[in-house]
């Protein structure tokens, strides 16, 4: 009997965290369409994802990019397709790797600092001063962020693609001895437009995900320095998972016909 | 602050509140009043309830059972724009500050009058720049930011901020407490003049007597999730009640039993 009342308990936790989840969610979401609006915070967000994560999803990019056209060059000599390489970086890029590894990476960033700074905020009582000084914790912190990561996640996977394109033609003419002229012509031939769209709308999707599990993380976060520690890593974690479960979701509505 | 003995309605008023969190009752059934203009101060131990109580009068958290009123409503079952609206007649001085570590001394006394009450920030500056110099504080100390003050002067400042909107009632959470007993009297001082100048009503939590003694007029006892005893300060020495005597002579010895073990 033990053993069923166990098995009961983290049935009832994870329904309970499931409906804390949603309700979160559907609150936080209905303040983003509701005035007021604080646009110099959204701003602030957005500057703070978008601007300042690029180094690190530039670098991610051009690094993917040159090591799939190495990849796939050497593994498509064996069956002597090696003039496919400029598709398979592009459309790998645009399609998976660019929303995934943006994704990831500003998971890693940006989930991990809002967690902390508003887990902290809710440890220091500083969330209760909001509600005290006649301001909505979702609105004032939640929405801003919110808007934010959708809108930015699209911009620097748009970016990620150029640079990610930019580190194959690199490797593919540099070190594989591929003519320009015809690497770039190559990159465009089997490019379509719903290659890209699909990948900016995972973006989009991304961004929200990120957004949303560093917010909710921090916002019931409880119990001091630790508690905003393990609130900063189940955002990064549940929001790494939630991406690669979005991204299979994403892609099958797109192509799996 | 003086006593009021004609019957108002009372400013505050919370009858059998209950609050539990899971199978750990905290609130046991709670009832006061307090009037308007009066300061009120709750004493009691750690973990006795009396930081859920403020938040219950606050509606951060929601009783399970009894009414909490505010001027006459009923706040538990208020919603959105209620709960705003009666939340700006609140001010609130927390324990630990709370203040904004990300904006500067006066952007947080400020805080209430811009956010809250949509002021423009020029107009809303003075203002703090003024609350400030109540709490003794110079204009330039507004451009610092909270990590840069002592631990007093941030309690200063947090008083700037709950008094900044001069609010109908104050709430002081723990006012002394990590306090130098000099600073802590500065501290008192500092509420009983704000309180009279703003004509506010009070309602303060501590466990420290002195602060305790000095800003109240009634004291109510909290113990075990229930108020044991209320008073005037100066009935509280012979209160009678063995639990009171105990706590405010700070002996081990006596009816509380310390819990050692959660």
């Amino acid at each position: 009997m033990e053993f069923l009342a166990s098995i009961g308990r983290v049935v009832l936790g994870f329904l309970a965290h499931v409906g804390r989840l949603t309700a979160f969610t559907a609150t936080a979401v209905s303040h983003t369409v509701r005035p007021p609006f604080f646009y110099r915070l959204t701003l602030k967000a957005m500057i703070e994802i978008g601007y300042y994560s690029l180094p690190v999803v530039g670098l991610t990019a051009i690094f993917s990019g040159m090591v799939l056209a190495l990849q796939s060059y050497t593994g498509f000599a064996r069956f002597s397709a090696e003039g496919a390489v400029a598709t398979v970086v592009v459309l790998s890029m645009t399609r998976e790797l660019g929303p995934v590894l943006a994704g990831l990476m500003v998971a890693g960033r940006i989930g991990a600092s809002m967690a902390a700074e508003i887990g902290t905020m809710r440890v220091t009582e500083q969330i209760d001063a909001l509600v005290t000084l006649s301001t909505n914790p979702f609105k004032y912190l939640v929405a801003p962020r919110l808007i934010a990561g959708t809108l930015m996640l699209p911009f620097l996977v748009g970016v990620a693609d150029i640079i990610g394109v930019f580190g194959g033609y690199i490797v593919g003419v540099y070190k594989l001895g591929f003519n320009p002229s015809s690497y770039i012509s190559r990159t465009w031939e089997y490019l379509e437009p719903l290659d890209v769209i699909s990948g900016l709308t995972k973006a989009a999707v991304f961004g929200f995900l990120i957004s949303l599990m560093g917010c909710y993380n921090g916002y019931y976060s409880k119990g001091g320095a630790q508690g905003v520690g393990k609130a900063t890593t189940n955002s990064v974690v549940s929001a790494a998972i939630l991406i690669l479960i979005f991204n299979y979701i994403i892609t099958a509505l797109y192509f799996g016909k | 602050m003086s006593h009021m003995s004609t019957p108002v309605e009372p400013k505050i008023k919370l009858a059998d509140v209950h609050k539990a969190f899971g199978p750990k009752v905290v609130l046991d059934g709670i009832d006061l009043a307090v009037q308007p203009g009066e300061s009120v101060v709750i004493i009691g131990g750690s973990g006795t309830g009396k930081s859920v109580t403020l938040k219950c009068i606050l509606g951060l958290l929601r009783p399970e059972q009894g009414s909490v009123t505010v001027d006459g409503q009923d706040v538990v079952a208020m919603g959105g724009r209620a709960r705003e609206a009666m939340l700006r007649k609140f001010g609130m001085l927390f324990q630990g500050g709370a203040l904004f570590d990300s904006m500067t001394v006066w952007e947080n006394v400020a805080f209430g009058l811009i956010q809250g009450r949509g002021m423009k920030r020029a107009e809303a500056r003075e203002i703090a720049i003024d609350k400030l110099a109540q709490v003794g504080l110079a204009a330039s100390a507004g451009d610092l930011m909270p990590v840069e003050l002592s631990g007093g002067m941030q309690k200063r400042v947090a008083l700037a901020r709950a008094i900044a909107s001069s609010p109908e009632i104050i709430f002081f959470d723990e006012p002394t407490t990590g306090l130098d007993p000099i600073m802590a009297d500065v501290i008192n001082d500092l509420i009983v003049q704000c309180v009279k100048n703003v004509g506010a009503t009070a309602l303060s939590i501590t466990h420290d007597m002195a602060s305790a003694r000095k800003i109240a007029d009634r004291i109510a006892m909290l113990y075990k999730g229930r108020l044991i005893w209320i008073g005037s300060p100066k009935d509280i020495d012979h209160s009678g009640n063995e639990f009171v005597d105990q706590f405010i002579h700070g002996r081990a010895e006596g009816p509380i039993k310390m819990e050692l073990r959660a």
